[in-house]
């Protein structure tokens, strides 16, 4: 039995539904991501597993519990907001002791494990300082010590890393993460910022207007999106219209391309869009992946001819896209110092491997 | 907690609401409505509108009411004149002395109106170096000057608010720009960017203005105040009718204030 | 000026053009300092300096001393009773009235409603407002009427007196509450949505939240409103002078016949009576202002 399970939940305001047919089990000390654009129904939903939005239907339960209606208070979920949300009238141990003298602990026991606590976070000697004296990464791990004090069975993060700066937001986000693994404890993310969701999660949900799109590791999530909504929000992604030939070929712009997983039950002649990722794709005659290549390999590979029509350079990589046809593909290939890049303009050949190639359901 | 009882307990704190609302409204209404009746019942056993006749009929009160109308306009003037200048340059130029005139501006809440107009007839006496009071129009200007000050935390804070709303200085430099001249600066680009700040602190200064009694009954001016004064101590039901007029002429500034207001951030939102 | 200091390598012509300019930028404010030196600084200088001057110009502290004489101390009693009492009474009800259309779950309409009758409320004060309770709930007012008739109810016959201490600060109350209502909205605004959500997920109940949470972030706010409440009372005049003519000596009175008649027999010692009041003012709202400064720290 999951340790968390959501069965059917839905939440509508007035008219307006925000959230439908929400089915998610998640195991003890899982790290699960809710991924989406704002107002997907994410933060919505977590809400609901704290308390503070009462599901239109549905079940929520932990350790096979029904807790669906029971108050935030009673649920010892611990949860962890945007704006931090510390009480500015507490310093640094007040904010972390805050839970364990309402759940009365006693007092000998609320000063070690206060200790404890910012230990862990590593800010032992801010114990003292109020939060308009911290910084908002400081801030953001005070308040992760608060919900962890209380020992609650399921940690809550609400864009937790939104409203700080880039490169507080990667160190934190490892922090975050190492410390969920050794607490082991059962945690809810919700980010709109697919790299988040991707390089933290053990299990990533991808939502879209308050449907549950695509539940899967990373990997799955990355190289196999289910829905095309799934393909665009996660990572770059270049999208190539044509017709299928047959059950495993495609024409585009004249050329035909071979697709390793099928099209499934397309009738010949029928549109359909297949989709690449820029690290799969090689520009012939410019080194990367394909130069290291055995020629079995090559040969099998799929090429398209076309033009460069950009070239940005990015510093370790630079990102060249290739208009063929009416499309443009985005390609990723490594710099090299001895190698310059290729000019608008000039015609190019592209190729990548038949196993590479997505092939996009819905419109 | 069940469901039905967490719908209870939203309910008994919306209720608690309520309660206090019909509270707070009831005893600001039913003074008013005291009020109202009682200016009906001049006349014995009937309702009738004979205490406002009265009032009116009193050459006394017209007199008086259009001295302190003047005295407000005077004020408003005044008040203008000195407080958007100011409040302009110190965002301008002058911003290390902003605490300084902040601070200043809000002398008059602390110091009350009494002391300072005792100040006043010690220092401009008619025996003094600056007689002010000795004449009567004289009189008057340090009437309208006592009502300046009274205005000045309320009139500053609209200007000032209503400066810091529209980047005084990028404008300033625009103008500067684009070739303008320090007096086409303040009244083409300025002042019309502050009129409804302005406008707001004008209403809120002829509220306070008009039935002023402390500064004027001192002053030995015949305003409005010391006006109503005279009839509260010597007639009955003249006071309520009085009193009524003054509660509606209240209303209409505040209503203008807030019609002002509103039109301003309307604009901001289109 | 602290531009030339800052420039001292600068050759002559540069600094002259700058020292004008920093001229130039005081003449703006001029008419401004003229006007509050001369209107509003040197007439409260000249009493507080003559509160410590005997007749002749000497200095003395007599005139402090003087204004321990019971007939003054009793004034400057009742004045503070008053606007205490005003002031304390009004701040707790003000505070119901926000707190209900802040965060009671009352239909939107009703907070701009409520703002805009305090604006109206909090500046219908003076002569007129005296008017009004005197028909209220003097002897032959509508309240005080309508209790006998139906409730057979003589609020008179039970001690109360409008022109009493009750009485005049039932009557400030009328400007008290709603001037309240305006000036601690914005704080209870400022309580952030997350902070009762994050106490109410760490367990803490709705009450705990209010002791240990939003309480103590609104005290400051609360008590330094509550300051200027008792400041606005201690310096009115006209409400009182109207419904209890001399009857009820509170200071403000006391001043008013002092500057009128010299009832004291002592000019120095009217000076000294407006010292002590502007003490009194002065200390409350540099409270005030602490106080203030202590939560917006916080608020931020």
């Amino acid at each position: 039995m999951a340790f968390l399970e959501l069965k059917e939940v839905r939440k509508s305001f007035a008219q307006n539904v925000v959230v439908q047919n929400f089915d998610l089990a998640v195991e003890r000390g899982e790290f699960v991501s809710f991924l989406g654009p704002s107002g997907c129904g994410k933060t919505t939903t977590l809400r609901m597993v704290a308390g503070f939005e009462l599901p239109s239907s549905g079940s929520i339960k932990i350790e096979g519990k029904d807790i669906t209606h029971l108050r935030p208070n009673q649920r010892n979920v611990g949860m962890v907001f945007q704006s931090y949300a510390l009480f500015p009238n507490m310093t640094v141990a007040e904010n972390v002791a805050f839970g364990l003298k309402v759940a009365k602990w006693q007092a000998s026991e609320v000063g070690p494990r206060v200790e404890e606590m910012l230990n862990i976070i590593k800010l032992p000697h801010l114990a003292t300082r109020y939060p308009y004296q911290l910084s908002g990464g400081q801030q953001q791990r005070v308040a992760l010590a608060r919900a962890l004090a209380v020992k609650p069975q399921v940690l809550l993060l609400d864009e937790p890393l939104s409203a700080l700066d880039a490169k507080i937001r990667i160190s934190l986000r490892e922090e975050i993460r190492s410390l969920q693994r050794k607490l082991g404890i059962t945690t809810i993310y919700v980010t709109h910022d697919q790299e988040e969701a991707l390089s933290m999660s053990d299990r990533v949900v991808v939502m879209n207007e308050g449907r549950v799109d695509q539940v899967g590791v990373p990997f799955e999530i990355y190289n196999q999106p289910k829905t095309r909504f799934v393909a665009n929000f996660v990572g770059t992604l270049s999208v190539l219209n044509g017709r299928a030939v047959d059950g495993s070929r495609v024409e585009i712009a004249g050329q035909t391309v071979a697709i390793g997983r099928g099209l499934g039950n397309a009738a010949a002649g029928a549109e359909c869009a297949i989709a690449l990722r820029p690290e799969v794709a090689t520009l012939e005659g410019f080194g990367g992946q394909g130069a290291t290549m055995n020629s079995a390999d090559r040969a099998e590979r799929n090429r398209l001819t076309g033009a460069i029509d950009d070239v940005a350079f990015l510093g370790s990589v630079i990102r060249i896209k290739v208009r063929i046809g009416n499309d443009l593909l985005s390609l990723d290939t490594f710099n090299n110092p001895g190698v310059t890049p290729p000019e608008r303009g000039t015609p190019a050949t592209v190729s990548f491997s038949p196993a590479d190639v997505l092939v996009l359901e819905g419109k | 907690m069940t469901r039905r009882e967490k719908v209870n307990t939203m309910k008994q704190s919306r209720l608690g609401s309520w309660i206090a609302l019909v509270i707070g409204t009831l005893y600001f209404v039913v003074p008013l409505v005291g009020t109202f009746e009682f200016s009906l019942r001049m006349r014995r056993g009937e309702y009738s509108l004979d205490a406002y006749r009265s009032v009116f009929a009193d050459s006394n009160f017209q007199d008086s009411f259009l001295y302190s109308c003047g005295m407000a306009l005077a004020t408003i003037f005044i008040g203008v004149l000195i407080v958007v200048p100011t409040a302009y340059w110190v965002q301008l130029r002058l911003r290390k002395l902003r605490p300084v005139i902040e601070f200043i501006t809000l002398l008059p809440l602390v110091i009350p109106a009494i002391v300072i107009v005792f100040g006043y007839l010690r220092l401009y006496n008619s025996s003094s170096m600056i007689p002010l009071t000795a004449e009567v129009w004289s009189t008057d200007l340090l009437l309208a000057l006592s009502y300046v000050t009274l205005a000045l935390p309320y009139m500053y804070r609209a200007v000032d608010t209503g400066l810091r709303a529209i980047d005084v200085r990028t404008l300033t430099e625009a103008a500067e720009n684009l070739g303008a001249g320090w007096t086409t600066i303040l009244f083409k680009v300025i002042l019309p960017n502050v009129r409804s700040a302005i406008l707001s602190g004008a209403f809120l200064t002829f509220a306070i203005v008009i039935g002023e009694f402390t500064m004027a009954s001192l002053l030995n001016r015949p305003a409005f105040g010391p006006y109503l004064q005279l009839v509260g101590a010597n007639r009955a039901y003249e006071p309520s009718a009085l009193a009524v007029m003054a509660f509606v002429l209240t209303w209409a500034c505040m209503g203008l204030i807030n019609v002002f207001g509103r039109a301003k951030q309307t604009k901001h939102a289109g | 000026m602290t531009q030339l200091n800052n420039n001292p390598a600068a050759p002559p012509g540069v600094a002259r053009l700058q020292f004008m300019q920093a001229a130039w930028a005081w003449v703006g404010v001029a008419p401004f300092l003229v006007f509050a030196l001369m209107f509003l600084i040197l007439p409260t200088l000249y009493l507080i300096v003559g509160g410590f001057q005997d007749p002749d110009g000497n200095f003395t502290l007599q005139n402090l001393f003087d204004l321990f004489q019971p007939s003054i101390m009793s004034a400057y009693w009742i004045s503070i009773k008053v606007s205490g009492a005003s002031a304390i009474v009004g701040a707790a009800i003000g505070f119901g009235l926000a707190y209900a259309v802040v965060l009671g779950g009352l239909p939107g309409w009703i907070r701009p409603t409520l703002m805009t009758f305090s604006g109206v409320a909090s500046n219908f004060a003076g002569l007129p407002l005296a008017f009004a309770f005197l028909a209220t709930l003097g002897r032959t007012g509508l309240v005080t009427v309508l209790l006998v008739k139906f409730f057979d109810f003589n609020i008179y016959a039970t001690g109360f007196n409008l022109l009493s201490f009750w009485g005049l600060t039932l009557t400030y109350l009328y400007f008290q509450i709603p001037l309240m209502v305006l000036i601690l909205t914005p704080a209870l605004d400022g309580l952030k949505r997350e902070w009762r959500e994050a106490s109410e997920i760490l367990g803490a109940s709705a009450f705990q939240y209010w002791v240990h949470v939003a309480f103590p972030i609104l005290w400051p706010s609360i008590l330094g409103c509550t300051l200027l409440l008792f400041a606005n009372a201690f310096g009115a005049i006209a409400t009182a002078y109207a419904l209890t003519g001399s009857s009820l000596n509170i200071i403000t009175i006391l001043l008013y016949a002092q500057i009128r008649g010299d009832v004291l027999h002592n000019p120095n010692l009217g000076y000294a009576l407006a010292l002590g009041m502007i003490f009194i003012t002065g200390l409350t709202n540099g409270l005030y202002i602490w106080l203030r400064g202590r939560s917006e720290r916080w608020l931020r």
